[in-house]
């Protein structure tokens, strides 16, 4: 499988990422390059191969339902580019 | 049960008669304390991001940590409907960008959800439409996280951010396409509902968004195989639900009997105009790109986990239905009436605790609670929850009334002063006297008085004028203030009267 | 007096108790060693008043006769780690400025155990580097140079590129790494010191900026093994606030040390004898071999037959993972904001990403997205998964006959910065010794064994069972000991 530019920009828009076309012409040869070294992969039989789930051999803990965070209004909105009566703020979205 | 049944509810196109396919996916909020990855709290209505963690607003490094009870409450939701509980699964992120979205992702399950395959029986209502009863299949149970809100009216040219809901934890319960009519949606909905409040793992309130269902719809000639379907989006009442499957099936009909094709995609249903539109705006480039979040292992669940899930079910709205119309012998509407929520059904069973004779009293009570106190609480436009007379006073009442100290019409008397009040019945006969009386001595005192009054009518029913019998009863428990026990007013007036 | 600056951790630690020094007086040496070490540009922010406070509170401890396991010692932190109140970066533009209210696991237990900290270190950006070359704060310079005059700067590694500079100039005892495919292993081969990558889950990732979460760890790099196992202890530990951190206890790595490996079976995979191997790393394992008979061990030779596919899987598991843990950066929270004139919600987010990464990330991020979408995912994700698990059992399979694995650590010594930027893929390359066992989660950990031709330090790594740190560590002891490594750059900065 191999990328042209116009997926490359298919791509770019799904990861949120602005390329110009003069980038995406020369991401298209540099993917393939990288694309083209996974896909060695194909070479190994994994028929009947489980993908891996957990690294080291563990199972998830959960906690209990106990509230224990929040209230940190201020340490939330901290770094905020725009923060305005408590809230995060963005350009407005049509929905 | 399980055989589809051909449904009576069609759309009459201009070319022929056209079925409507429908299934749901409702997105539950699990009654929880805390939220689903994150230790901060899921109360509704709090300041905006005050109920936020790190986790909650995706801060770097931030991980999440799974909580217990949303799993054990979305198990037990599986198991009340006959689920299988899938012993291992898995979370995966699904990844897209939106800003009430803080990870850029949604931790969700695609590929291995917590719950399988089980089923709803429903009973549509008559009064929604046409509709089978039938068992409506669920395809699928996953757990996910809700993403925050954005808020588009504060501002000119800004959107408002707030992720007090972000990380909170819902149910996806899937449904099979196995309904056919709005009422049949409408009535999956609410035994749904029912079910969830009866097990406890949602309060099923619409309003506040913890219940609400995209709804998918398409239409075909009776028999062929499926058409198109289209999903609408969040609609938040049963009402709405039923209302945008009429119009959209019917939007669908037209569009076809026009010589056009249904087009799959994401549409919203405005309740105010009663129409949908679509939402492809937002569709573009929806590619999920779904894979097993890695922050996350592999849930793996006890047997002893499910077993004790197993056994803290309550009695559900089906069998305590089937309970109440057999063992205890009530009539089916009233079981129906009463078992359809579990609120209803714990205030009655509190309520035959209290008389302290359940089988006896059983039916009586449930008479007295879906007409006197329904009626009462429908005039004050209140719920159960919110009644004033609780379940001991009303068993107080019933009791009143099973002994003779009160007559029906009294208990009614009775039964307003205790609403306006709150006293206790016992307190109200006593300081108003309101008590019922057999003293023969008195009564046969006040009847000598109404024949003496009324010496022509006496003449008139010896006579052979039968129908009078009524009239000196009603004078006689007029002059007696109402208090006088009807069936001994009745022996010792048809003695009097010969 | 002895110059403070050429103390290790441990030699810091014990002349702090017995007296020798005030921890002030560290701080103060090792905060103008930092100081005086710009052109390294190994630290992307100093803290010297970090430094300083940590100090001060280890006299006023010591002074009642208190002393935590690091009191008395500062360390550079890479800057994936959170810090409170101070600016953490990874290395991007897209995080300039960001100050975390919170403070990572880690750090949390590296400052509790009395450690202070003289900086924010320089690394790759996002840990996506061999070089240290995508930092969006500039190159580390290797204190290292070629001794054939030629004085071109050479990279220092990467990621942990800024620690492993840094301890390397001696401007910081110890510093924290992370390491994904090998980010703390190959930094300390090209600098001469060693760094070790504990099991999968010994170190809470919590608070630590995250790369591809599934091969995530940090770990300590330092001048020697003992040092390596004394920060190893401080920083290890259960984390209920990590889903996948291991739920054990943490070894007395340091006090078991024993470079003595009687009984102890060393395989030696047979596949890492890769085509076009120089022949100086293939002389130096030859000579490890011999160091690892000397110590008591027995050799075996190993297969691990999944190992060149080791390296493809994790260019689809590691950018998979990290086009995902790199969505939130997107100017609505924190960090860079760009918003173009008049520009809806889409246009702030592709504005901010492709401004706020530098090309590699960007170039990661693509791949990761596209393995991922719609149509591919089996073919690329499941696929790389499924090479994954033969890897992992081209290990278990190791165990059966042998304890310990030996091999380099890396296939060259280090290269001029600029020499590989210009092909992804070559760079790429560095790490093919090292992600075997990171795809694995399994301990591992780098040693300088000596030099090559130009005088460059050359390292040897050694991969353990996993939790299994103490075997590596001890190996790597034995292989130290009889190294006798002692080289260390002139100091031209
Ligand atoms: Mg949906
Ligand atoms: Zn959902």
């Amino acid at each position: 499988m191999s990328v042209d530019a116009a997926t490359v920009r298919k791509i770019a828009n799904l990861a949120r990422i602005a390329v110009s076309d003069a980038e995406a012409d020369a991401l298209v040869p540099e993917l393939n390059t990288i694309l083209g070294f996974v896909e060695q992969l194909g070479e190994v039989d994994t028929s009947g191969v489980a993908p891996l789930s957990a690294v080291i051999p563990n199972h998830l803990r959960m906690r209990e339902d106990v509230v224990t965070d929040g209230g940190i209004r201020d340490a939330v909105l901290a770094n905020a580019p725009q923060a305005e009566h408590g809230f995060f703020a963005v350009p407005k979205v049509i929905e | 049960m399980t055989t589809e049944t051909a449904s009576s509810y069609r759309i009459q196109g201009a070319t022929g008669e056209w079925e409507v396919v429908i299934g749901l996916e409702v997105h539950a909020q699990i009654t929880s304390n805390a939220k689903l990855f994150s230790g901060a709290s899921t109360a509704f209505g709090a300041e905006p991001n005050t109920q936020v963690s790190l986790v909650d607003a995706a801060m770097p490094g931030m991980l999440p940590v799974l909580n217990k009870e949303c799993i054990r409450q979305a198990v037990r939701t599986g198991l009340a409907l006959g689920a299988e509980i899938n012993r291992v699964s898995r979370f995966d992120r699904k990844n897209y960008f939106y800003a009430d979205l803080p990870q850029g992702y949604q931790i969700s399950q695609l590929y291995h959800p917590l719950v399988g395959e089980g089923s709803i029986p429903i009973e549509p209502d008559a009064k929604d439409g046409p509709g089978e009863a039938k068992l409506v299949g669920v395809e699928r149970i996953h757990v996910e996280q809700d993403a925050g809100k954005l808020m588009h009216d504060q501002h000119p040219t800004r959107s408002y951010v707030d992720l007090n809901r972000s990380g909170v934890a819902l149910m996806e319960i899937v449904s099979r396409p196995d309904m056919r009519s709005p009422a049949e949606a409408g009535a999956y909905l609410r035994k749904l509902r029912s079910i969830l409040r009866y097990v406890g793992s949602c309060d099923g309130n619409m309003e506040q968004g913890s219940m609400r269902a995209d709804v998918n719809v398409s239409v075909r000639r009776p028999g062929e195989p499926f058409g198109t379907r289209t999903e609408t989006k969040n609609v938040n009442s049963v009402r709405f639900v039923m209302a945008a499957i009429e119009q959209e099936a019917n939007r669908q009909v037209d569009v076809l009997e026009a010589g056009g094709r249904v087009v799959q995609e994401t549409r919203l249903y405005d309740p105010d105009r009663g129409e949908g539109r679509s939402m492809r705006s937002k569709e573009d480039a929806h590619d999920y790109r779904y894979f097993p979040d890695p922050d996350l292992l592999p849930l793996e669940l006890s047997e002893a986990f499910i077993a004790e899930c197993e056994a803290s079910l309550p009695e559900l709205p089906d069998d305590k239905r089937a309970r109440y119309e057999g063992p205890l012998g009530l009539p089916a509407y009233n079981a129906a009436v009463i078992t359809a929520d579990v609120e209803t059904a714990r205030w009655f069973e509190a309520l035959l605790d209290a008389t302290g004779k359940p089988e006896t009293m059983a039916k009586a009570a449930s008479n007295w609670l879906i007409s006197d106190l329904f009626g009462a609480l429908n005039r004050l436009g209140k719920g159960i929850g919110e009644s004033p007379v609780s379940p001991a006073q009303g068993a107080e009442l019933l009791n009143l009334v099973a002994d003779g100290t009160l007559s029906g019409t009294l208990a009614k008397q009775v039964f307003e002063i205790m609403l306006e009040t709150g006293d206790d019945p016992s307190k109200i006969v006593e300081e108003r006297g309101l008590k019922q009386t057999s003293d023969t001595g008195a009564i046969e005192a006040i009847i000598a008085q109404v024949m003496e009054a009324n010496a022509d009518k006496v003449a008139e029913y010896r006579g052979g004028k039968d129908k009078l019998f009524g009239f000196f009863v009603g004078q006689t428990m007029k002059a007696m203030g109402g208090k006088a026990n009807p069936a001994v007013v009745n022996e010792l007036l048809k003695k009097a009267l010969g | 007096m002895t110059n403070l600056t050429d103390l290790g951790v441990a030699a810091l630690r014990d002349g702090f108790r017995k007296g020798d020094f005030s921890a002030r007086e560290v701080a103060d040496a090792f905060n103008a060693a930092v100081a005086s070490a710009k052109a390294l540009n190994a630290f992307i922010v100093d803290t010297p008043d970090h430094a300083i406070a940590a100090a001060e509170a280890a006299d006023r401890a010591r002074a009642s006769g208190e002393f935590a396991a690091l009191s008395g010692v500062p360390l550079g932190i890479k800057d994936l780690f959170c810090t409170a109140g101070v600016q953490t970066t990874a290395a991007s533009h897209i995080l300039e400025g960001f100050t975390p209210t919170y403070e990572s696991t880690v750090t949390a237990k590296l400052f509790a155990a009395g450690a202070g900290m003289l900086g924010k270190l320089n690394m790759d950006q996002f840990a996506m580097g061999s070089s240290n070359e995508t930092s969006a704060f500039g190159n580390v310079v290797s204190p290292w140079r070629r001794s054939d005059g030629g004085n071109a700067p050479l990279a220092p590694g990467g990621s942990s590129g800024g620690s492993s500079a840094a301890v390397a100039a001696r401007i910081a005892p110890g510093a924290t790494g992370t390491d994904t495919g090998g980010s703390i292993r190959q930094p300390a081969a090209f600098t001469g010191i060693s760094g070790i990558k504990p099991t999968y889950g010994r170190c809470s990732r919590w608070g630590i900026v995250a790369f591809a979460s599934s091969l995530d760890q940090a770990g300590p790099m330092a001048r020697d093994v003992r040092d390596c196992a004394i920060l190893l202890e401080a920083m290890s530990g259960f984390d209920p606030k990590d889903s996948t951190s291991l739920d054990v206890s943490v070894p007395r790595w340091e006090a078991g040390l024993s470079g003595d490996l009687t009984g102890k079976r060393i395989g030696i995979p047979k596949e890492y004898r890769v085509e076009g191997m120089p022949s100086e790393i293939e002389a130096l394992w030859d000579k490890g071999i011999a160091f690892m008979r000397d110590a008591g061990a027995e050799i075996v030779e190993v297969s691990l037959p999944h190992t060149r596919y080791a390296l493809p899987a994790y260019y689809i598991i590691a950018p998979a993972e990290a086009s995902s843990n790199l969505a939130r950066y997107d100017g609505v929270r924190y960090g860079l904001r760009d918003l173009p004139d008049g520009g809806n919600l889409a246009d702030m987010y592709s504005a901010t990403r492709a401004d706020g990464f530098g090309k590699e990330v960007r170039r990661r991020i693509l791949i990761g997205t596209y393995v991922l979408s719609a149509g591919y995912y089996d073919a690329y994700y499941t696929k790389a998964q499924q090479v994954r698990t033969l890897i992992a059992r081209d290990f278990e399979q190791a165990w059966q006959s042998c304890d310990l694995l030996l091999t380099p650590t890396a296939p060259s010594a280090a290269f001029a910065l600029g020499e590989k930027t210009a092909d992804p893929l070559a760079m790429y390359l560095n790490d093919v010794f090292t992600v075997p066992a990171s795809l694995a989660g399994l301990p591992a950990m780098s040693v300088p064994a000596g030099l090559d031709g130009q005088g460059l330090p050359l390292g040897l790594q050694l991969i353990g069972r996993p939790l299994d740190e103490q075997g590596v560590l001890n190996a790597g002891l034995a292989i130290e000991e009889r190294a006798g490594f002692s080289a260390r750059p002139g100091q031209w900065w």
